[in-house]
């Protein structure tokens, strides 16, 4: 048997503890010493300019990659030495692109994220039918169950997959970019659904490029560069004219939006700026 | 997924049982001698010898082979994500000539020494497992060179394997000159995918070692349609993704080792056979997996069946190998073109 007891309540807080956590892909260290920590219920922006670690950062969460330095604590245990199942039973990830390639329908997508759940062969009991039903309706799906994936708009399939990560029941819900190459509707719906997820207790951390999106919708930003953490706080906190322009290089101006009164920044480029 | 697929899986697997039932009669009672099967049933000779000693046993050969490699070519193309790969392509088939040739070598060289210990390395079980061996190293070399940076690029795995297909096919011929002339003319009738006449125990050691490899691959089928994903994505969802490839890894080439243990290369029932089959049933490898193995078994009976039926006004019959690699040669090639009109269609 394995020394893993099957994970459930009451859960550890905060329910990701990393702590001086590092990754380095051959001499290219992605990760330096990071510690970062998320509870339930709170949706936290990863922000940061490319090739900052961020990516890097979601898949130690997931265990997907080994610390080479430092410690990962995912509900408690090490996600990348625990059994994958048990790590499947806690912690959801949405990948950024995910693959089609084979004519699978809505359905049997969203299904597969009950395997964890399920034995062997994958046999579907009442408690996996409930859940993918929950899931495709949150997602708004249901019309879609029996479509094949690879027929979907790009706006489609990424719901399919947020879909599936539900099915999955997690108590951790890991999105790489979850907006990247949708439009404004779909993305302040990508947006909507993740807000909702944490307030329904998950944890759920995004990585996100759209700083004003995340400013709305996230209740913390964790902001890296060079695989340090360099900014931490509320949206108003992080986002400030100063920081901005560190991180990323960019002068920019800093606002509240009008209708919202959440944080705004905006290039100070373009024909006026320059 | 949807629950248990079960009216779909039923009637995918009695099609599949009615195929391989209609494939075996007609190439039992079809023939250059005619037989009357109430004779044969009756005990009357020749008919009942020629029914009960060489049609039959010939027919359940061609579809214990037909059935490990139709379900080692589904396997391999969840594996590898993509449609094109199968055991003979990938060089696996090759690897398991390569292991059979040399241990029969050993056993004609050995007898040369020792009359009995030369027979024994001869016989079905140690070649069968040289067979199984090449199998299990040809697929170790093949994924192993087709992973670029870390990550298994398909197109590489499908170059490596047709390589060493061609690396081989040089190292047996270099062999064969080892050989004396009879046993080298056999040897090659062999590779060249004859369905023949082996022993009962040949072939109960062939079946046990295919049914017991096909049936771990149906254990891993919900395993696989994860694996179609991507590694990382299969991880996530709760795949020990190392440990389910080796598993994979071994019954493939197991099955494929007796398969070519039995039969020598045949070629081409891997890709055929699954691509079709999912064409009916879907992509659900629970369905999938085992409706291809037994559409490979009927298959593989009808090719050596044609096989004998077409020739039979010149008195000689090719290798069923010779007709699948037939129509499996176009066949992957329009694959081939199709898969990359469709990359090229996404990319734009």
């Amino acid at each position: 048997m394995s020394p893993h007891r099957l994970p459930g309540p009451p859960w550890p807080d905060p329910i990701i503890d990393l702590r001086e956590a590092r990754h380095a892909y051959g001499a290219r260290v992605a990760v330096d010493g990071v510690s970062f920590k998320a509870r339930q219920g709170e949706f936290v922006g990863l922000l940061g300019p490319n090739g900052a670690g961020k990516s890097t950062l979601i898949r130690l969460i997931a265990g997907l990659l080994a610390p080479s330095g430092g410690t990962v604590r995912l509900a408690g245990f090490d996600p990348h030495a625990a059994p994958r199942r048990l790590v499947a039973r806690v912690c959801a990830l949405v990948p950024q692109e995910p693959r089609l390639d084979w004519p699978f329908t809505v359905r049997d997508v969203v299904m597969m994220g009950r395997s964890a759940h399920q034995g062997l062969l994958g046999i579907a009991g009442r408690d996996d039918l409930g859940a993918v039903h929950g899931a495709l309706t949150a997602c708004d799906l249901a019309h879609l169950a029996n479509r094949r994936v690879d027929t979907l708009s790009g706006g489609e399939r990424r719901r399919v997959f947020f879909a599936r990560a539900l099915a999955q029941e997690p108590r951790v819900l890991l999105l790489d970019e979850p907006t990247a190459f949708l439009d404004l509707a779909h993305q302040v719906a990508a947006m909507e659904m993740a807000r909702l997820a944490a307030r329904g207790g998950l944890c759920v951390v995004a990585v996100l490029h759209d700083l004003n999106l995340a400013a709305a919708a996230c209740d913390r930003l964790v902001a890296l560069r060079g695989g340090r953490v360099v900014a931490e706080g509320s949206p108003s906190e992080v986002l400030t004219e100063e920081r901005v322009g560190e991180v990323w290089g960019v002068p920019v101006w800093r606002g509240e939006n009008g209708a919202t009164g959440a944080t705004v920044v905006l290039p100070k480029v373009g024909h006026r700026g320059l | 997924m949807s629950g248990v697929p079960r009216t779909r899986l039923l009637l995918a697997l009695g099609l599949g049982f009615l195929a391989i039932a209609l494939a075996i009669s007609a190439s039992c009672l079809l023939g250059p001698q005619p037989i009357s099967l109430r004779a044969a049933l009756d005990g009357v000779e020749p008919d009942r010898a020629i029914l009960f000693d060489l049609r039959l046993p010939r027919a359940v050969l061609a579809a214990v082979v037909g059935f490990a490699l139709a379900g080692a070519g589904t396997a391999l193309q969840a594996l590898l994500r993509n449609p094109l790969a199968e055991p003979f392509v990938l060089g696996v088939s090759g690897g398991a000539a390569l292991g059979g040739t040399i241990v029969l070598l050993a056993a004609t060289g050995l007898s040369a020494v020792s009359g009995p210990a030369g027979a024994l390395l001869g016989a079905a079980p140690p070649v069968a497992a040289g067979a199984v061996i090449g199998a299990v190293l040809s697929t170790w070399l093949v994924f192993g060179l087709g992973r670029i940076g870390g990550r298994l690029v398909p197109e590489a795995a499908l170059l490596v394997g047709i390589v060493f297909n061609a690396f081989v096919a040089g190292v047996i011929t270099l062999l064969k000159m080892l050989a004396p002339p009879d046993q080298a003319a056999r040897l090659l009738y062999w590779l060249t995918g004859a369905i023949g006449y082996e022993s009962g125990s040949t072939l109960a050691v062939g079946a046990v070692l295919v049914f017991l490899s096909i049936g771990t691959l149906g254990l891993l089928s919900a395993r696989l349609n994860l694996l179609t994903l991507g590694d990382e994505e299969a991880a996530s969802l709760g795949v020990d993704v190392r440990r389910t490839r080796a598993l994979v890894f071994f019954a493939v080439s197991a099955a494929t080792g007796a398969a070519v243990a039995l039969a020598g290369m045949v070629g081409f029932v891997g890709l055929i056979v699954p691509h079709l089959v999912r064409r009916l049933v879907g992509p659900d490898h629970r369905l999938l997996l085992p409706a291809s193995a037994l559409f490979g078994a009927a298959f593989l009976v009808a090719a050596d069946a044609l096989a004998r039926l077409a020739f039979l006004p010149l008195g000689t019959e090719p290798p069923a190998g010779a007709v699948t690699a037939f129509l499996g040669g176009p066949f992957f090639l329009w694959l081939l073109r199709r898969q990359a009109r469709e990359r090229d269609e996404a990319a734009t």
